[in-house]
């Protein structure tokens, strides 16, 4: 569910999301009701995961929301122990707010917390204060999403130090209760933010592959495991909403420039997307009509190597033989064994990201070979593999 | 090409139509910008040549490159009427990379007209056009154009010219051929003042080609002038440097309407069709005779085009390879002095090594090339030709950095000089030496023309003329600075090859003959510019320069840590696919380099003077 409004624009932010747009809100939801019912004429099954994005969820009152959510479980139905996240933003939170999503089925929330630090929220244009977020925490503590919630943070932004973002990785882990999850993004710049006009302030790749590695170090301590490149968890905690897309589930997206995902016999899938304009959206959707604005289909092949590319950035990492051997033995990946041996065949060996790998996953995606799934040894390249490209001098 | 209907008979020379003794032949010489295609248009119009219906600006310029650039690379030649008299305007190319083409045209004339704009004053190119014609004894008429023009000033400009070719200020005609004020007193005076051609009509053939162009549908055309005797249709015609015989298919003027003529005698000029596919074989200076009735002696002052610049032209896609061969095939049936042989480089694969006459002939060569024949194209550094005498007593001609032989076999290398003339204004005299100083140039003459404008001459190597010295002088004169140079032979030279090495493996595109003492400085320069084109692969990567087996610079790109760590949820996936799909695709464009992928961006721009 896309809630594309926030109460302002961060100046790094390229999602589709509009301030200033309060008089559209309820119309807005009206048309995500019609988008749902839609949805459950088309005779989806049951949700396994909800997940409300955005832009900033919780800026909506809390009926018009749960309002939503429910139209969902009566219509299509929730699976048993179906996650159902909202993304919040820490300064506009309530306990009543809190309490009202609890109540209303809510299970996870997700904090917009970005920094702990006052002069890197200022340096990202973050409204909120570091109290702020500790206050979050404590609300979201009494309304029952202890063990429940989850931070985002991002890392690298226009003087930003080393201790600043120690402190901030510190101070989440120090609140009350303690996140179970944390998403550290490297801060990246997107063409057409505000950022992007402004060179001075772009984050430099070389801090920010040392404040991922201290994330890295600093979470694991705390419990908190990576199981996708910018994602940590306490076991059991991991979002299963994002582990959907990451294995090429299927999900519909509801609200403006929100994603789709079905699979279509053959190996094949579909992708589409919504139009992005909210006043578009609603005008489609109060037509009678779909809120589609592109699409496109993925044949076998480009699935295959997609699923690659999904699965790579993940802790399931990819079959080994979908590296070759130089990648294998580059230090970008280590091989795993993934479970006991079957029918007298050996364990599966997976190639997973090292530290190293997941700071260079583009890199290793790069020379991921589509149709080599499954093969588990490959024979070494001789002189033809001019085709590779180097990894190593 | 035949507009005026049926082949005049070819039995027996037709008479000369027009009264030797009211032809008027001329060339305006002018800076670029100074405004001749604006008087030849105005002329065009005044004598009713073409109708105002028809007339569009830089009516004779035929090529685009022409018109976008305001400068004339091939001539156009036209026959106009003024109260009775035959008015040949003869045009010349703007450039002194075409300087050899501008003196065949002067040895169509009788007199040149020398333009010059009110505001600007006279020109480096100008001049040397203007000294050209006073080496042929050609009548001068200097016009000041512009007079409109609030900026203007004919007195000073006038007393410019005075000073520097003798010419009275009170005769210089002042012209505006914007408005046309002037234009028809400046024909009156070209009537008055240029003398009638000489010539035999009865003595045996003598004609001078000094234009030649390709048409697709006719072979070559060529531009010719009649000195003595008459040039008929029909005729079995000798080309006296060639030394081969062609047909006089066709024959005619350029009103400015090609237009079919029987005959051509002593002073007429026109164009000839005669069955030649290569113009090679009707080059500027060429003299046509009777092979019936041959002249004693050719014309004087016929040149072999002598390329002066040469670079390595490859297809950005090795497959174009053929195609680049044919290109450069066609493209010299219209310009004959394109040099081009294959050469093949380690990093660009198969290409040529191509000659050109000058800087502004290899931009125009390389342009038509991507815009006529579709091709993409990256260019190494332009060079020029070193001579290598060798330790066993014989002479090597480099054209290439890579021909350069080891040191051990080298006695001495000699590098080509020119002497270059810069007319620029008086307060940028010290700056403008100092560049000249900086490119190892020697002072010959420095001459006030008024208090205002300095005549410098220096002996200056071409390979600092051809880097980017026209820029330099221009930057430092803010754009009141001109140039012309001609060539002034080979010098020795404390001359070395710089090469550059990528992860210690040298790479052949970038190696370059300078000077010993600007080695460091440009293996330096060179090294500095890599490390920022060279995108960081995942090793760090040595960028070295080298010279007579010492390294003399080194730069390191840093080993990558980090790409992008954008988050990839339901929304990001269509777009990271896409992303990565046109990353692998750059990557199969990039060339591998002793393991470094080094897109090809970063050999064009690593090429590219001015960065």
């Amino acid at each position: 569910m896309h809630v594309p409004f926030c109460q302002r624009r961060c100046g790094y932010c390229a999602f589709a999301t509009w301030s200033g747009l309060s008089h559209l809100w309820a119309r807005y939801v009206r048309a995500c009701r019609l988008e749902v019912a839609r949805a459950v004429e088309e005779g989806l099954g049951p949700a396994t995961s909800v997940f409300f994005g955005g832009g900033t969820p919780s800026l909506l009152p809390a009926e018009m929301l749960t309002g939503l959510l429910g139209d969902l479980c009566s219509g299509l139905g929730l699976a048993t122990g179906a996650e159902v996240t909202v993304e919040c933003n820490p300064e506009t939170l309530t306990p009543q707010l809190l309490r009202a999503y609890r109540q209303g089925g809510v299970t996870r929330l997700s904090f917009g917390v970005q920094s702990m630090v006052p002069h890197v929220l200022a340096s990202l244009g973050r409204d909120h204060r570091p109290g702020s977020v500790v206050r979050a925490a404590a609300w979201a503590g009494e309304a029952g999403f202890e063990g429940a919630y989850s931070v985002d943070l991002i890392f690298g932004a226009a003087g930003e130090a080393m201790g600043d973002w120690e402190a901030s990785l510190l101070g989440v882990l120090a609140l009350d209760p303690p996140p179970v999850h944390v998403s550290a993004y490297a801060l990246s710049v997107e063409p057409g933010t505000a950022l992007a006009r402004q060179p001075d302030r772009r984050p430099d790749d070389d801090d920010q592959a040392r404040k991922y590695a201290l994330a890295d170090e600093v979470l694991a301590s705390a419990g908190l495991e990576w199981y996708e490149i910018s994602n940590w968890a306490r076991p059991g905690a991991e979002c299963s909403h994002n582990l959907l897309y990451w294995s090429q589930g299927e999900y519909i997206g509801i609200g403006a420039a929100a994603h789709s995902h079905r699979v279509l016999p053959g190996g094949r899938a579909r992708r589409w997307w919504n139009v992005a304009q909210p006043e578009r959206y609603c005008q489609r959707l109060e037509a009678g009509r779909a809120a589609e604005a592109a699409g496109e289909t993925l044949g076998p092949a480009e699935r295959q190597w997609e699923g690659l590319v999904l699965a790579l950035r993940t802790r399931t990492g990819v079959p080994a033989g979908a590296l070759a051997p130089e990648v294998l033995e580059s230090g970008l990946v280590e091989l795993r064994p993934v479970g006991p041996p079957v029918a007298g065949r050996p364990a599966a060996t997976r190639a997973v990201l090292t530290l190293q790998g997941r700071l260079l996953a583009n890199e290793v995606s790069l020379r991921l070979q589509a149709g080599a799934q499954g093969q588990l040894h490959r024979p070494r390249p001789e002189a033809a593999s001019g085709a590779m490209v180097p990894l190593v001098p | 090409m035949r507009q005026t209907g049926g082949r005049m008979s070819d039995t027996g020379p037709a008479p000369a139509t027009v009264d030797q003794t009211r032809i008027r032949n001329l060339s305006i010489v002018a800076h670029i910008d100074h405004g001749k295609s604006t008087l030849s248009d105005r002329i065009l119009e005044l004598t009713g040549a073409v109708s105002p219906r028809e007339m569009r600006d830089q009516y004779l310029d035929s090529m685009d490159i022409e018109r976008e650039r305001g400068i004339t690379i091939k001539a156009q030649n036209v026959r106009v009427r003024w109260k009775g008299y035959t008015v040949h305007l003869i045009d010349t190319p703007g450039h002194v990379d075409f300087s050899y083409e501008v003196s065949r045209s002067l040895a169509a004339c009788e007199g040149v007209v020398l333009l010059v704009d009110a505001a600007q004053g006279i020109e480096a190119q100008t001049l040397a056009h203007a000294y050209l014609a006073l080496e042929h004894n050609l009548e001068i008429l200097a016009v000041l154009n512009k007079i409109d023009l609030p900026a203007a000033d004919p007195e000073r400009c006038a007393a410019e010219i005075e000073t520097v070719l003798g010419i009275p200020a009170s005769q210089i005609l002042r012209v505006s051929a914007k408005t046309g004020e002037g234009v028809a007193e400046l024909l009156d005076a070209i009537c008055e003042r240029i003398p009638a051609p000489a010539g035999d009509p009865s003595a045996p053939l003598q004609a001078l080609i000094f234009d030649s162009y390709y048409d697709q549908y006719r072979g070559v055309v060529s531009a010719v002038r009649v000195v003595n005797g008459v040039l008929c249709t029909g005729a079995k015609l000798r080309f006296m440097q060639t030394g081969r015989t062609h047909e006089a298919e066709e024959l005619g003027v350029r009103l400015p309407a090609p237009t079919e003529v029987g005959a051509l005698g002593p002073g007429e000029v026109g164009y000839l069709i005669a069955g030649i596919k290569d113009v090679g074989e009707a080059r500027s200076g060429e003299t046509v005779t009777e092979a019936a009735r041959p002249a004693q002696e050719p014309l004087a002052g016929y040149r072999e085009p002598k390329p002066m610049v040469f670079c390595g032209l490859y297809p950005t896609d090795g497959d174009d390879f053929e195609a680049l061969r044919d290109s450069l095939e066609k493209l010299r049936l219209s310009d004959s002095s394109i040099s081009f042989t294959p050469e093949t480089s380690a990093a660009l694969g198969f290409g040529f090594r191509c000659g050109f006459l000058g800087l502004l002939h290899m931009d125009i060569v390389r342009e038509r090339l991507e815009r006529e024949f579709g091709l993409s194209l990256i260019a190494t550094a332009p060079s020029v030709e070193y001579l290598a005498r060798l330790t066993d007593g014989t002479t090597a001609r480099l054209h290439s950095p890579a021909e350069m032989p080891p040191p051990q076999r080298i006695a001495q290398v000699e590098e080509p000089y020119v002497q270059a003339t810069m007319l620029l204004p008086a307060e940028s005299t010290g700056t403008v030496m100092e560049l000249c100083q900086g490119r190892r140039g020697e002072m010959v003459r420095m001459e006030y023309l008024s208090p205002e404008r300095v005549e410098l001459v220096y002996k200056l190597p071409l390979s600092e003329v051809v880097m980017d010295f026209f820029d330099a002088l221009k930057s430092r004169t803010r754009g009141y600075a001109s140039l012309d140079y001609e060539p002034a032979g080979f010098v020795p030279g404390d001359l070395v090859k710089v090469d550059i090495l990528l992860n210690s493996v040298p790479v052949d595109a970038f190696s370059a003959i300078v000077h010993r003492s600007d080695a460091a400085e440009h293996g330096r320069r060179m090294a500095e510019k890599l490390r920022e084109l060279i995108p960081r692969q995942l090793f760090d990567v040595p960028i070295q320069a080298a010279a007579g087996g010492r390294i003399i610079a080194r730069e390191t790109v840093k080993a990558k840590r980090k790409d992008v760590l954008a988050k990839c949820y339901g929304g990001d996936i269509t777009r990271k696919r896409k992303l990565l799909e046109k990353q692998k695709e750059g990557k199969k464009r990039m060339k591998s380099i002793g393991r470094v992928e080094v897109p090809q961006e970063a050999f064009i721009q690593a090429l590219r003077l001015d960065s």
